[in-house]
């Protein structure tokens, strides 16, 4: 729904950042390699979270090897893993 | 009162007190809520055929109009992932069978963190019920800055709104009333015209909520700025573990501290109770056979099931006051890659770990876990843990056949032999808990995959007395009612297998030898032979199921070893003589494994909400036990241990 082709080269997934990053989300883009979830729920269960486009996002911490990840988006503190993460296309503030 | 709770569901309709649902999104606030309401005027039981927890209670308006409450699981919205969620949906569109259609649907949001509350309002406004939105914790949001518009909130939403702080005297008075007006005047119910939405449809639903929240909500730049530096310490990679296990240690350090002056006093207490039959009936004849059943059978099996209320009630204590300030959800973070390398969820952990004081608290502590096959997954490998029952079967043998030496020179010559093979025992049970885990989620139920982890980590607030004081007697009946009925028949029948038939008049031997645990016993002597037991250990594993460590007790009295249980190095030394150290081992490779408990079969029945995994747990440890015991006999005999 959302084709790369459409995001700008500065953009990046949030699985990939590390801790403090801050942004705004551009995109919820499901169609990559995911996890356990088939793409539309999960991308049903990142806008139920909170994570919609748009929406301010800050990493604020992480686990020992690097996840799960804590994300702060929207006026509440979200914990997952790296591999959802990546669903969610960011740009920097 | 209780008798009213119990008889909700079959009151007719007209004169009956109208019915509220209580829907919020997760840590919102809504038990609370609901406790502040109903206070001990609850009733907790499980909705027919699942393992949700169904929770209803009474409350009384000032206005003097009953109201009967029902606490509905927590969602995000009413689409279900799960058969918690499923609930929720089903009975706020009336559509649960056996259930009563709510009269008026009590939305409680944490007015900290409106936004996923006001999506999930436009998503009830479907279910053609009246609604009443609860801006609950609004003293810790005024506090943090907030400044919310209600009258144009509830403009905006269509729906009425009111504040409340659940945790406050008279924090529920406004809720009240409003109430009471709202059920005066019901609406006849609307049509249910909500469906199943696709990502667009959450996506414009959550832009509408942003547009309310932007047009009513005064937001301070930071609202969690106190939990972003808590979070700083106890989210940390290295320090935030650090701090996990140091909490953990406390936690078990607590439930074998604070509960053992509390079992002492309950084992005293049934021993006395016991004495008290000794002395009113005699020990011969069929009133000899009544006086068994009522000291072996009733008052024993009660009191050996009762005797772990207190280690469950202090465990209980912790993990209450750890969810209610914040800190679960953090625990499951910090643990959930650990979890994650055998297919379990972060949530898992703590169960598991409070596997090892008990599997009872530890299977019960699984209702936070969401999804059922993780759930369940938790469920089947959390009695592999080593509980505390195990540990004096495990001295016992390793006293009487382990030399107590170092395990070798120099470097070495501090590790203890004996304390080497305990720790060997508590690993085998970590480690087979992991494998068979990685075995049922990535091997067997690969096709329902390890739910993501995705969960909220709440802002810390302070637990509240009440909610904690309320949620311990939950769990305390919730057991004890337990143990009054399928634990108590389990251990009725253990009973009746070990002292059934009688020994005849002038017999020698010990009774037990002349019941049918020891016919038992002779008779599956032939399939236990190979992992190296006799008829007395087969035996004695079936007083074993009433608790582990009666197994040591009708050793000693199959061996007549005087002082039986009480007279542990006695009983060791009777069993170095009779059995080889291939037996002695295997014995322990057993215990490791073997589902030698009836009272945690009778929680898995009634957490799953099924026969079938009692049945499953029963039979796969069994197995495991039996190749364990096996491949240890065999492989000692070999070695010239036989």
């Amino acid at each position: 729904m959302n084709p790369a082709s459409h995001i700008p080269g500065q953009a990046a997934d949030l699985g990939a950042l590390p801790v403090g990053f801050q942004g705004r989300i551009r995109a919820i883009r499901v169609d990559g390699p995911g996890g356990p979830l088939p793409g539309p729920e999960l991308e049903r269960r990142l806008l139920e979270l909170g994570f919609t486009e748009g929406a301010p996002v800050e990493i604020l911490h992480q686990g020992l090897f690097r996840d799960p990840i804590a994300v702060r988006v929207a006026g509440s503190t979200v914990a997952l893993r790296r591999r959802e993460a990546r669903a969610v296309i960011v740009e920097p503030a | 009162m209780s008798e009213s709770l119990l008889a909700h569901t079959a009151a007719p309709a007209g004169a009956a007190a109208p019915w509220v649902a209580l829907v919020g999104n997760p840590n919102c606030g809504k038990t609370a809520l609901f406790n502040a309401l109903t206070g001990s005027r609850q009733h907790v039981a499980n909705y027919p055929g699942v393992t949700v927890e169904r929770k209803v209670g009474r409350s009384m308006t000032p206005g003097g109009r009953e109201l009967r409450l029902i606490d509905l699981p927590g969602t995000y919205a009413l689409r279900a992932r799960s058969p918690d969620e499923a609930v929720t949906r089903d009975v706020v569109l009336g559509r649960l069978k056996g259930e009563v259609a709510p009269d008026l649907l009590l939305l409680v949001a944490d007015a900290t963190n409106l936004r996923p509350a006001l999506r999930l309002a436009l998503e009830l406004k479907d279910a053609g019920r009246p609604i009443l939105l609860a801006l609950n914790m609004m003293d810790i949001a005024r506090h943090r800055g907030f400044r919310i518009d209600l009258d144009r909130l509830s403009r905006e939403l269509g729906v009425a709104v009111v504040e409340s702080v659940a945790v406050r005297r008279q924090g529920t008075d406004a809720l009240l009333a409003r109430l009471d007006g709202m059920l005066a005047d019901l609406p006849p119910p609307g049509p249910v015209t909500w469906q199943e939405g696709a990502a667009g449809n959450v996506r414009a639903a959550q832009r509408e909520a942003d547009r309310i929240l932007a047009a009513c909500v005064a937001a301070p730049a930071d609202p969690s700025s106190g939990t972003r530096r808590i979070d700083a310490v106890l989210l940390h990679p290295v320090l935030g573990l650090i701090i996990l296990l140091a909490v953990l240690f406390l936690m078990f350090q607590a439930v074998f501290a604070w509960a053992t002056p509390a079992m002492d006093a309950i084992d005293a207490g049934f021993s006395a109770l016991g004495g008290l039959t000794d002395a009113m009936l005699p020990e011969s004849g069929a009133l000899g056979l009544l006086r068994s059943f009522i000291h072996d059978g009733l008052i024993g099996g009660v009191g050996s099931v009762l005797v772990f209320l207190p280690q469950i009630l202090v465990l209980f204590l912790f993990i209450l006051l750890l969810e209610d300030f914040g800190y679960m959800a953090r625990a499951a973070f910090l643990m959930d890659r650990i979890m994650g390398g055998a297919g379990l969820h972060g949530r898992s952990f703590i169960p598991l770990l409070s596997s090892f004081a008990c599997a009872i608290p530890g299977i019960m502590a699984t209702r936070v876990i969401d999804s059922r096959h993780d759930r369940l997954a938790t469920i089947l490998v959390a009695p592999l843990m080593t509980c505390s029952a195990r540990i004096p079967v495990y001295t016992l043998i390793i006293a009487a056949f382990v030399p107590n030496r170092p395990v070798g020179e120099g470097a070495l010559a501090w590790v203890n032999l004996q304390g080497l093979v305990m720790f060997g025992l508590y690993a085998a049970g970590i480690a087979s808990a992991l494998l068979v885990s990685f075995v049922i989620k990535k091997v067997l139920w690969r096709q329902h995959a390890t739910e993501p982890f995705m969960l909220q980590l709440p802002d810390y607030k302070l637990p509240s007395a009440r909610n904690l004081a309320i949620g311990l007697w939950q769990r305390a009946l919730v057991f004890m009612r337990r143990a009054g009925t399928t634990i108590l028949s389990m251990m009725v029948l253990i009973w009746f297998l070990s002292s059934v038939p009688r020994p005849p008049e002038g017999a020698t031997e010990p009774a037990i030898e002349y019941s049918f645990a020891a016919m038992i016993g002779r008779a599956v002597e032939p399939v236990l032979s190979p992992v190296g037991f006799n008829w007395q250990i087969s035996m004695a594993l079936i007083p074993g199921m009433a608790a582990r460590e009666v197994a040591v007790a009708s050793l000693g009295t199959v061996y007549s070893v005087a002082g039986g249980e009480d007279d542990s190095a006695g009983l060791g030394q009777a069993l170095a003589g009779k059995w080889s150290l291939a037996t002695a081992l295997a014995f322990l490779a057993w215990y490791v494994f073997a589902p030698q408990c009836a009272a945690t079969l009778g929680v898995i029945r009634r957490e799953t909400g099924s026969r079938r995994w009692m049945l499953v747990s029963f039979g796969y440890m069994l197995a495991l036990a039996y190749l364990a015991a096996f491949a240890t006999y065999q492989i000692a005999v070999l070695l010239g241990a036989g």
